[in-house]
């Protein structure tokens, strides 16, 4: 995975609060491998019953969009989706937890904005789609000529900057997790399964 | 004994390896469970020449895409189930294959192989990971990224959550259920009300459940945004483990009782937000949109969205997906089909609540049954619960999530009810238009007898 710092492109809205992750892609496409790219299934069943849906007309680098994106199950294919379809930002009030955790080791920057910022830049963005700019350096966005602060967490920073992998970082700490197993299973004999 | 430690602080500083500069930690796993979904991970582990570091710590078992019903299986689903298969085999890790006899949902299957115990931490790529915290566990799912760094690692990177109590004073009353208590606080606090949380359930409502009744409690802690649920274990989670195939014997036994018994919050612990419920307030609960917060009383009407300020345009576009008109009585909508089953509600004392319903009455529309596991179809069949459901007109079937979420081709046709058991009222997640209404495993048989949502306790009058 490349890692970026900044992007330009177009930002588009989805106003709708709670944009689960059955909406952001459909189960029965999650058996396809990756290689063949996920794009084509984001929102799939929403874009097709909704001819004017704004990701029929663009393609956005940027989303703008209501509370609790991403809610609901674990599943990382809706990052996939996103990801593939050309995204690299989403910009929303609040995220599912573990869709966050999930976005940010795809490279993908789920940005946290208070709601009256995103209820400005909905009212801006409307039906259609504006230029956009982010920063992840500065924190900085700015979207159809609006100004945009996020609160962005170091670590994550740097991953999504550099592209980096959980399972490097983890690997330079081999000796402290292995001591940890060692003494975990000398107190607590318990904790290893009995058969 | 620190009276200040919740549990969930005791719990996490069990499994703190280290702690990183932006207060992330690097925590243990001491359970890995794996579905036929994990297939990304085990590609990119593949991929970076890597073993699974832990393969004694790992378990595999197939149920999202497991067959219920006889009949041909299509191609891709059969090589979803054979791709774990040959994984695990690769791998070294015990799987519960689709015909083994231990086979179920893998948040069934835990608990009830004694994989899931009180002080662990349990991770599955599968966001109803947080069913396990019923027992004291700190469990919670993740994404196939972090499958794939627990395969390599056995560890994984999280933040502590904050920690919430939800706290339910009194008795639930006859035929309301610990799905009843769930929906109700995720309808009072929104569907990303604990968002940030760890829910620690305490009271004597909660106290008083079973060890089912605490996992569906638990279950769906991430309906309302909660990564985690707990429970501090008790007499009646030991009882529960006590015998279990992968539970300790003997001296370790002994000792882990000892260390699970100091798994409770302390007298004078802290929590960053605490929730008080009235438990004899709570009526049978059903939702009538597409988020699980859009949920209420049987007894209630369908809301008018113009009355609901901020949410209106939401409701709005539920009701719409959902063929609602504003102001009907909940029991005038009628229903198309039912559904019992997931790791929300297919256990066994599940099946035994929607059979004390169903004995002896009739469904006047169709419905599946998917028991949790294949012990507890076995159970149910040596209860005599699946001829209770046959002779009432329902489909037994074969234990797998099945209509919970429809990859195995288990689905709800667009346009038509379904009152279902299960945890997500999502649009499409039954199937493409299909509409869900959520329920306890009661309610559904109600709806099932009377062809609409309908209040289950004048059905339970006289009936145990
Ligand atoms: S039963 Fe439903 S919620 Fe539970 S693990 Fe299976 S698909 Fe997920």
């Amino acid at each position: 995975m490349s890692g970026w710092t900044q992007i330009s492109g177009s930002a588009v809205a989805l106003p709708d609060a709670n944009i689960d992750t059955d909406q952001l892609i459909p189960a029965r496409f999650m058996s396809q491998s990756r290689a063949d790219g996920y794009g084509g299934f984001l929102l799939h069943d929403v874009r097709e019953g909704t001819p004017g849906h704004p990701l029929n007309h663009h393609t956005p680098k940027v989303l703008v969009t209501g509370r609790n994106f991403g809610s609901g199950s674990s599943r990382e294919a809706a990052v996939y989706a996103l990801v593939d379809f050309g995204i690299r930002a989403v910009f929303a009030p609040s995220f599912g937890d573990i869709f966050a955790g999930n976005a940010v080791n795809n490279g993908l920057l789920a940005a946290q904005v208070d709601q009256a910022t995103i209820e400005t830049l909905l009212a801006h963005l409307g039906n259609g789609a504006e230029q956009a700019h982010v920063d992840l350096s500065t924190s900085r966005a700015s979207i159809a000529g609006i100004e945009v602060r996020f609160a962005l967490n170091p670590v994550h920073a740097r991953k999504l900057i550099n592209g980096w992998d959980d399972i490097d970082l983890t690997a330079q700490h081999a000796d402290e997790i292995n001591a940890f197993c060692a003494a975990r299973h000398a107190a607590h004999s318990w904790a290893m399964p009995a058969t | 004994m620190n009276l200040h430690s919740t549990l969930l602080d005791k719990l996490w500083d069990a499994h703190e390896v280290l702690r990183r500069e932006d207060g992330t930690s690097l925590l243990w796993v001491d359970r890995h469970l794996v579905h036929e979904g994990s297939h990304h991970a085990f590609a990119k582990l593949k991929s970076r020449g890597m073993p699974v570091a832990q393969p004694a710590l790992t378990f595999g078992v197939v149920d999202h895409y497991a067959p219920t019903r006889a009949g041909d299986v299509a191609a891709d689903i059969r090589k979803m189930i054979r791709t774990l298969g040959e994984n695990a085999a690769e791998t070294g890790i015990r799987l519960f294959d689709l015909h083994d006899p231990e086979q179920g949902i893998v948040h069934v299957v835990g608990p009830e192989q004694g994989l899931t115990l009180p002080g662990l931490l349990i991770n599955c790529g599968d966001s109803h990971t947080s069913t396990h915290g019923a027992f004291g566990a700190l469990a919670f799912g993740v994404g196939a990224t972090e499958v794939a760094h627990i395969l390599a690692t056995q560890t994984i990177w999280q933040k502590r959550p904050k920690s919430m109590r939800i706290t339910f004073d009194g008795q639930c009353a006859a035929g309301v259920t610990a799905k009843d208590m769930a929906l109700h606080w995720i309808a009072a606090l929104g569907a990303d009300g604990a968002q940030g949380y760890a829910v620690e359930y305490a009271g004597t409502a909660v106290a008083a459940l079973s060890m089912e009744g605490r996992l569906t409690l638990c279950n769906l802690s991430i309906e309302g945004g909660a990564r985690m649920g707990l429970v501090a274990p008790d007499d009646v989670t030991f009882d529960y483990i006590k015998g279990r195939p992968f539970a300790p014997t003997g001296a370790a036994w002994e000792a882990a009782v000892a260390d699970w018994r100091m798994l409770r919050s302390g007298r004078e612990s802290t929590f960053a937000r605490e929730v008080i419920f009235d438990a004899k307030k709570i009526a049978p609960t059903v939702t009538w949109g597409t988020s699980p917060e859009e949920a209420l009383p049987i007894t209630a009407k369908v809301p008018v969205p113009d009355q609901l300020g901020g949410k209106a345009d939401h409701a709005r576009a539920s009701l719409d997906y959902m063929g609602l008109t504003a102001g009907m009585p909940l029991t005038d909508v009628k229903v198309d089909q039912v559904f019992i089953g997931s790791c929300t509600n297919g256990r066994i004392e599940d099946l035994r609540m929607a059979a004390a319903v169903l004995r002896g009455r009739k469904a006047v529309v169709p419905g599946l049954i998917s028991p949790g596991s294949a012990q507890v179809k076995k159970q149910a069949e040596d209860e005599g619960l699946a001829q209770v459901f046959t002779q009432a007109g329902l489909e037994w079937a074969a234990s797998g999530c099945s209509m919970c979420v429809g990859m195995n081709g288990d689905l709800v046709d667009a346009g038509k009810r379904c009152a279902s058991s299960t945890n997500r009222n999502f649009k499409g997640r039954q199937g493409r238009g299909a509409r869900t209404h959520l329920m306890s495993p009661a309610m559904v048989a109600a709806a099932a007898v009377t062809g609409h949502l309908a209040d289950v306790r004048p059905l339970l009058e006289g009936r145990t």
